[in-house]
């Protein structure tokens, strides 16, 4: 048998060695794939990059190099993080992101209006029913246009649902990565129950394109509330369970507790939002503080944590879920009669039967699916409380049927600023429960 | 231990390697039952079916993954020692194989003759069981150094760390057992536990030890929530990073035969071994349930408890168990010669 196992060439040792400077802080590409390798342990240490962590001379220290994704379990999608471990312990983390970045954003540019909404559902890709929402705002602020009182409740319906749904996917693969394997099942279970909702309003489980500009795309069809309270009858049993299962767990509120604090300024200074801030105190919420699309008509409370430690975090969107439980109950309560969407025909196709009957739909329609509508010069930046945080769209109109650029502020790619300080120096497995209290989608940070 | 006569020696050495092959044949087998098992109670946990395609009721579901695995290649990294990273489920096998000697199924004699129904018996079967207990750890850390890989690496040192700390709970526990049962040897414990003796079995006064041997067991097997050595959400698979095929089932396959070793073992040491109603010849019969008990506690664990973290296995195994477990053996000694 030949000896190859431990005759990695040793010209790269000097490539993989962190020097002083800027420009040599990551050594080039090809060099770094080869420091992952462990071949020369005996001899020099490839892949040990010398930082000074404590300042120490005398401290003979060795680092490890890992390099933590874009393929790996626990990195919800593609994330890529290069971490440096003294044994267990997390020194330093680099998130790598752009392994799954589709420019969604420069395609919108080439795309009439309204057939971008296809595309901006696309960047969260659990939040779909948000992205719709914030680009459709931002549009209808351009065209001044008022969206129907049935529109509004109907997307904050959906949207809450949404918002339910996205936060259980959380929960599922979060105690995933901590090692609670059944918890994914449970919570895509009920997960399951919001998509056939969105199946039957719209004829799709994901990316539903149910939102248009000034209004929704279609009516809910008959059966569809019964079928929505049927749902909300069963989850807070449901949440009951998942709380029976790991609240009552001393090993997940081991885990949970006093791992991964921030301090709210420091959230507050790198622009975090969402479920993040919330846990450590800061009740910003934009349902609550820029009341959109009848939001300000519910009663709802905005759940907030102490520590803002991982089991605030737990806690905050195990809460929002009973939250938005209560504002779908009451949107289906109080759900207006009107029509859907706007009647304006220059921006909302006519209903069909019109067409047979009325010269004036049918050149409506034409123009319409054939050019879209045109949008007057201007710019505006919406913002909505996506299940991860402020969800911004910004909209630059030329005056064309196309927009001249669409901007998303994605709060994954905001919060994920904050892992450093969540994970730093805390043991992998924590820093792993970090990522996955942390939420990111990838679709959404690379967009 | 005179069998049929003539020469002692040979005749006893025949039934030693009967003994064997049978042992190894049965558990061979029992493997894909336990494994279809997990995954069919996992899946109801779950809310889902478990396998259901290959054969009636996902029966053969084993066979096709053992298929599966012999059919695939054993990749090698460029880093990896290769001989070495060949050795490690070996030796994981071997070691796993090899504790189930000395389990007891029955009395001697249970079955006619003067057959005993156990591979050896040993009279320092339960420092035979840490023996082999302890040289499992090699396959672990082996297979991770020499996968030449980061993951792996760290992996094997988790697992090294985790072995050895609950090995010495997992000893003090059966001390008190030992010490009861005035043996090391499982048969004599098992014998002690049934009527000629004091017709208690150890898990009555010696609970503490049986909560102690519980858990450190889940940690000795590598088995939720102790699998740091193979957390995949943290170290992708640990020390079976990369490994594929066949050798990546040797290690799972010797996991399994870890999890009846101390079923097993808990079994003879608590649960009263083959005592049970009935004629003696069911001696087997009961065993195997009690094992089968613990079995399903070992995947019903699995499906509910989330993963430990470094630090708590650590603080758990050297400052709960240890000296609960120091304790226990203190408080039976004294009582044993107080009594």
């Amino acid at each position: 048998m030949t000896d190859g196992g431990l005759d990695t060439p040793g010209e790269s040792q000097s490539g993989a060695r962190r020097t002083d400077g800027p420009a040599a802080l990551l050594p080039p590409y090809r060099e770094r794939e080869e420091s992952i390798s462990l071949g020369t342990l005996d001899e020099q240490p490839v892949s040990g990059t010398e930082v000074d962590i404590d300042g120490g001379p005398d401290r003979e220290t060795e680092l490890m190099t890992i390099n933590l994704g874009p393929h790996h379990p626990a990195t919800h999608g593609v994330l890529r993080l290069l971490c440096t471990l003294e044994g267990e312990v997390v020194r330093d983390i680099k998130p790598l992101i752009g392994y799954v970045h589709t420019g969604i954003e420069k395609s919108c540019e080439d795309q009439e209006y309204w057939k971008a909404i296809t595309f901006v559902e696309r960047m969260d890709y659990l939040a779909y029913y948000f992205n719709a929402q914030v680009y459709c705002m931002s549009v209808e602020t351009l065209l001044e246009e008022e969206v129907p009182p049935r529109a509004q409740y109907l997307r904050v319906i959906h949207m809450e649902l949404n918002r339910i749904a996205s936060h259980l996917f959380w929960l599922g693969t979060a105690a995933l990565d901590i090692g609670a394997i059944t918890m994914l099942w449970w919570a895509l279970r009920e997960r399951d129950l919001m998509l056939d909702l969105f199946e039957m309003s719209s004829g799709q489980r994901l990316h539903t394109r149910y939102f248009q500009v000034g209004g929704v795309f279609e009516d809910i069809p008959p059966g569809w509330e019964a079928k929505c309270r049927r749902a909300l009858e069963v989850m807070p049993a449901r949440l009951d369970q998942y709380e029976a299962l790991l609240d009552e767990n001393e090993i997940w509120l081991q885990r949970m507790k006093n791992t991964g604090i921030v301090a709210r300024e420091e959230l507050l200074a790198l622009g975090v939002t969402g479920p993040l801030l919330r846990a450590t105190g800061e009740p910003w919420d934009l349902r609550k503080a820029m009341p959109y699309s009848s939001y300000g008509d519910f009663q709802f409370r905005i759940p907030v944590g102490t520590v803002g430690d991982n089991y605030d975090r737990y806690r905050v969107r195990l809460a929002e879920i009973r939250e938005s439980l209560k504002i779908v109950e009451q949107a289906l309560d109080g759900l207006p009669e009107g029509p859907f969407i706007t009647s304006n025909r220059k921006v909302a196709l006519p209903p069909r039967h019109e067409l047979a009957t009325s010269m004036e739909a049918l050149i409506h329609h034409f123009k319409l699916v054939t050019e879209g509508f045109r949008v007057p010069p201007g710019e505006a930046y919406s913002a909505i409380e996506s299940p991860r945080g402020e969800l911004g769209c910004y909209v630059l109109a030329d005056g064309s049927a196309k927009p001249s650029r669409v901007h998303m502020r994605d709060p994954s790619f905001v919060n994920l600023q904050s892992l450093k300080a969540m994970g730093e120096n805390s043991l992998i497995a924590d820093f792993i429960a970090c990522i996955a209290m942390l939420d990111p989608i990838l679709g959404g940070i690379d967009r | 231990m005179v069998l049929l006569g003539a020469d002692p020696v040979v005749e006893t050495t025949l039934v030693q390697i009967v003994k064997a092959i049978v042992i190894f044949a049965v558990i061979l087998q029992v493997v894909p039952v336990i494994l279809l098992l997990e995954r069919k109670l996992l899946g109801r946990f779950q809310q889902r079916y478990g396998p259901n395609r290959v054969g009636p009721k996902g029966a053969l579901q084993p066979f096709a993954d053992v298929l599966k695995l012999l059919s695939k290649e054993s990749s090698t990294p460029t880093t990896a020692v290769p001989w070495m990273m060949a050795i490690a489920p070996v030796i994981s096998i071997v070691t796993a194989v090899a504790t189930l000697a000395i389990i007891p199924f029955g009395p001697q004699g249970a079955w006619g003759g003067d057959l005993g129904l156990y591979g050896i018996d040993v009279p320092i079967g339960l420092l035979y069981f840490f023996a082999f207990g302890s040289l499992a750890f090699y396959a672990f850390v082996l297979g991770g150094w020499a996968s030449g890989s980061k993951y792996s690496f760290l992996g094997a040192m988790r697992s090294a760390a985790q072995l050895i700390s609950y090995e010495v709970a997992i000893g003090l526990s059966l001390l008190g057992v030992a010490m009861m049962a005035g043996s090391l040897s499982l048969v004599d414990i098992v014998e002690a536990q049934g009527s000629a003796g004091k017709g208690i079995w150890f898990v009555v006064p010696q609970f503490v030890g049986f909560i102690i041997f519980m858990v450190a067991g889940f940690a000795e097997s590598s088995r939720p929530p102790f699998d740091l050595p193979e957390s995949d959400a943290e170290l992708v698979a640990g020390y079976n990073t990369e490994y594929s095929g066949m050798r990546f089932g040797s290690f799972f396959m010797a996991e399994y035969i870890e999890v009846i070793v101390i079923s097993g073992v808990a079994t003879a040491c608590f649960l009263g071994g083959w005592h049970g109603p009935g004629p003696e010849a069911l001696a087997p019969l009961w065993v195997v349930l009690k094992m089968f008990a613990f079995v399903l506690f070992f995947i019903w664990i699995r499906a509910t408890l989330p993963r430990l973290r470094y630090d708590q296995l650590m603080f758990l195994g050297w400052k709960v168990l240890l000296p609960l477990a120091t304790l226990n053996v203190l408080v039976t000694a004294i009582l044993l010669v107080v009594t």
